[in-house]
C-alpha cells in the first residue's frame, strides 16, 4: 500500500521551480511576440554573445592541437604553418600525472559528495521530523553557520590536521569539505514539504525512524538528493584552495591543483598547457552534455540556498 | 538500527540515553563541531596570540594583532581590493546573466547550444580558467592582443599593467561564473505564469511592453536574491586572482583573503593571519546584515 502511494506521488509539488524548468516549453513566442524583426535581433544578440563566450574555449582547443613552435608563432597565429598535431596531448599524458590527478579528484569529490549527502539528509530528517532537547538551538546554529566563509578557516584547519595527525592525507582533504550547513537547511526544508501521511502509514506498520527515513522519505526525495549531490560534486571537483593548502604530497594532488603546478614547472609550453587544460576541462563538460537537464535543475534548486 | 519503537500504539516513549532524533543529527553535528565550530574558536583564540609555524609556544598578546592590522596599509589595501572587485564584478555578473536568460527564454532555436555556451565555463576548475586566461591575455601571443592588432589598435598588458589588471580579472570572472546566475534567472523566467502573457497578448501588448510590464517586474525578487548571493560570492574572491596575477602587479590586485594567505602560509604568522581572517569575517557579516535588512524592507 505504501509503495503504490509512493509511485502515485511524483515529487512535482516538492520542486515547483525545478518542475517548471523541466516542463516542455509551450508558447515560446509569448515573450517575443510575432515581430520578425525582434526575432532576428534577438537571435543576432544571442549568436554574438555565444560566440564571445565560446571564443576562449575555441582558442584553447586551437592551441592544444598545434606544435609548440606554431603555438608561439607571433605572425601566423591562427593557422599553424606545420599542420595540426596531437603532440601536446601525448606529452601531457605520457608525463603521467594527469590521470593520477583525475583519479584523486574523482576519489575526493566522490567521497565528499557521498558523506555530505548522507550526513546532511540525516540531519535534515532529524531537524524536520524528530524532537529532542536542543533541536531548535542546534538548527539555528546550523543556519547561522551558512554565513561562515570556509576560506577564513584554512589557517585553523591546517593546524587542526597537524593536531589530529592526518596532515597530508586524503582524510585531511575530504573531511573539512563535508560540512555543508546550507545543504542541511535545504534538505530540512525539503523534508518539511513532504506530506506526513506516508510515514504515518509506515509507522502503523511498525517502521522505526531509520526505516521511515531510508525506505519512505529518501526514495521520495530522489530529485532533491540528486540536485544536492550534483551541486556538492561540482564544488568539490573544482575546489582549489583547501586541497592546495592541505597537501604537499604530489601523489595527493587534485586536478585543479595539479594543473597549475605544471605551469610553474614547465614555463611557457603553450600547446602542452592548453592540452592539459582541455583534458582537465573535459570530464565535467562531458557530464554536462549528457546530463544537462539534471545539472540545470540542480543549480536552479540548490543554487539559491533555499532562499 | 531499525525500529526504535517496537509498537508505537502500545509502548510509551522509552527514555533512552540518546533520543533517536539526536542520533540522526549526530554525524552532522560531530563534523560540524570538529570542522567548523572548533576551527572558528581556534581561529579566534589564535588571533589573540603570536602563534606561528616556529617551535615556540604561542603567547597571548591580547588585541595586538588587531591593533597592528588596523595600522597596516597592506591590510587596508587588500580590504579595498576585495570591495573594489565586488563593486566591479557584481553589476555585470547580474545584468549580463539577466540579459542572457531573457534572450534564451525567448524560445529561439538552439536552446541546448546557448545553455552550453553560457554555462560550460562555470564547470571549469579555477586552475583551468586561469591557465586559459593567462594565455588569452598573453601580451605578444595571446588571442586578445592579436585581435586588437588586427583592427589596428595597440596590444594591452592585461595582467601586468596596474591600471588594467583588476578589470582583466573581473572580465575573466564574468566569463567563468556568469552561467550560474544565468541558470537562476532562466529557472525564474520559466516559472512566470503563462496566463500573464496570454492576458497581455489579448490586450495587444507588444514584445517590449510585455518585457517591461510583465517579465521584469516578475523578476524583482529573484534579481534581489541573485544580487545578494553574488555580492557574498564576490567578497570571497581569492583563487582566480592568486592564479592569474599572484595579487600583482605590485600587490595592486591582492584581495584581503590572499593577504591572509600570504601572511599565514608565506610569512608563517598564524596569529596575525587569524586576526585578518576575522576582520574579513566581520566584513562578510556586515554585508549580510545590510542585505537581510534591505531584502526585508523590499518584501514589505
Amino acid at each position: 500500500m505504501v509503495s503504490t502511494d509512493v509511485t502515485a506521488r511524483p515529487a512535482a509539488p516538492v520542486l515547483p521551480r525545478a518542475s517548471a524548468a523541466a516542463r516542455p516549453r509551450r508558447g515560446t513566442n509569448l515573450t517575443l511576440g510575432e515581430s520578425g524583426l525582434a526575432r532576428v535581433l534577438a537571435l543576432l544578440a544571442l549568436a554574438v554573445s555565444a560566440v564571445l563566450w565560446l571564443l576562449p574555449l575555441a582558442w584553447a582547443l586551437l592551441t592544444a592541437f598545434k606544435s609548440e613552435q606554431d603555438a608561439s608563432d607571433p605572425v601566423d597565429w591562427f593557422w599553424p604553418k606545420h599542420g595540426w598535431t596531437l603532440d601536446g596531448f601525448t606529452t601531457v599524458v605520457e608525463r603521467g600525472a594527469l590521470p593520477l590527478w583525475m583519479l584523486n579528484s574523482l576519489l575526493i569529490a566522490g567521497a565528499v559528495t557521498a558523506v555530505t549527502v548522507l550526513v546532511s539528509a540525516m540531519a535534515g530528517y532529524a531537524f524536520s521530523r524528530t524532537l529532542f532537547a536542543g533541536r531548535r538551538g542546534l538548527f539555528a546554529l546550523t543556519v547561522a553557520a551558512v554565513l561562515v566563509p570556509p576560506q577564513m578557516l584554512i589557517v585553523p584547519w591546517f593546524q587542526q590536521m597537524l593536531t589530529l595527525g592526518i596532515a597530508d592525507t586524503y582524510a585531511a582533504v575530504i573531511l573539512p569539505q563535508t560540512v555543508a550547513p546550507v545543504m542541511v537547511f535545504i534538505l530540512k526544508k525539503h523534508f518539511d514539504s513532504l506530506p506526513r501521511e506516508l510515514e504515518e502509514a509506515a509507522r502503523i506498520d511498525g517502521a522505526g525512524h531509520w526505516r521511515i527515513f531510508w525506505s519512505v522519505l529518501l526514495p521520495l526525495s530522489r530529485p532533491m538528493l540528486a540536485a544536492v549531490a550534483i551541486f556538492v560534486f561540482i564544488g568539490a571537483w573544482n575546489n582549489f584552495l583547501w586541497p592546495f593548502v592541505s597537501t604537499s604530497d604530489p601523489a595527493l594532488m587534485t586536478l585543479p591543483v595539479g594543473i597549475t603546478s605544471v605551469k610553474d614547472a614547465y614555463g611557457v609550453q603553450y600547446a602542452q598547457t592548453m592540452a592539459s587544460a582541455v583534458l582537465a576541462a573535459l570530464p565535467l563538460v562531458a557530464v554536462f552534455v549528457f546530463f544537462q537537464r539534471h545539472i540545470v535543475k540542480s543549480v536552479a534548486t540548490t543554487g539559491l540556498g533555499g532562499q | 538500527m531499525s525500529s526504535p519503537h517496537a509498537s508505537p500504539r502500545t509502548a510509551p516513549p522509552v527514555r533512552r540515553f540518546l533520543p533517536p532524533g539526536l542520533l540522526f543529527a549526530l554525524p552532522f553535528l560531530v563534523l560540524f563541531g570538529v570542522f567548523m565550530v572548533w576551527p572558528l574558536a581556534q581561529g579566534l583564540w589564535m588571533s589573540l596570540t603570536d602563534a606561528s609555524f616556529s617551535a615556540h609556544a604561542p603567547a597571548f598578546v591580547g588585541l595586538d594583532n588587531f591593533t597592528e592590522a588596523f595600522g597596516d596599509a597592506e591590510m587596508w589595501r587588500g580590504l579595498w581590493h576585495t570591495v573594489w572587485f565586488t563593486l566591479l564584478s557584481t553589476v555585470p555578473l547580474v545584468l549580463v546573466a539577466l540579459g542572457m536568460a531573457l534572450l534564451v527564454h525567448t524560445g529561439l532555436p538552439g536552446q541546448w547550444v546557448w545553455r552550453l555556451a553560457f554555462f560550460a565555463p562555470y564547470l571549469l576548475p579555477v586552475g583551468v580558467v586561469s591557465l586559459l586566461w593567462i594565455w588569452l591575455y598573453q601580451p605578444d601571443l595571446g588571442l586578445y592582443n592579436h585581435l586588437l592588432r588586427a583592427v589596428g589598435l595597440d596590444g594591452v598588458a592585461w595582467l601586468s599593467d596596474e591600471s588594467v589588471a583588476m578589470y582583466a580579472i573581473v572580465l575573466a570572472t564574468l566569463w567563468w561564473t556568469v552561467g550560474f546566475n544565468f541558470l537562476l534567472f532562466l529557472a525564474a523566467l520559466q516559472a512566470v505564469p503563462d496566463h500573464l502573457y496570454e492576458a497581455a497578448a489579448i490586450d495587444g501588448a507588444g514584445a517590449w511592453r510585455r518585457l517591461w510590464s510583465i517579465t521584469l517586474p516578475q523578476l524583482g525578487r529573484i534579481t534581489a536574491v541573485v544580487t545578494v548571493l553574488q555580492i557574498l560570492a564576490s567578497l570571497k574572491v581569492f583563487e582566480q586572482v592568486y592564479l592569474l596575477t599572484k595579487g600583482g602587479p605590485d600587490n595592486s590586485t591582492r584581495p584581503i583573503l590572499e593577504y591572509m594567505y600570504d601572511v599565514g602560509f608565506t610569512g608563517y604568522r598564524l596569529g596575525y593571519a587569524s586576526a585578518i581572517s576575522y576582520i574579513f569575517f566581520v566584513l562578510v557579516l556586515l554585508a549580510s546584515a545590510v542585505q537581510i535588512v534591505a531584502l526585508r524592507r523590499k518584501e514589505k
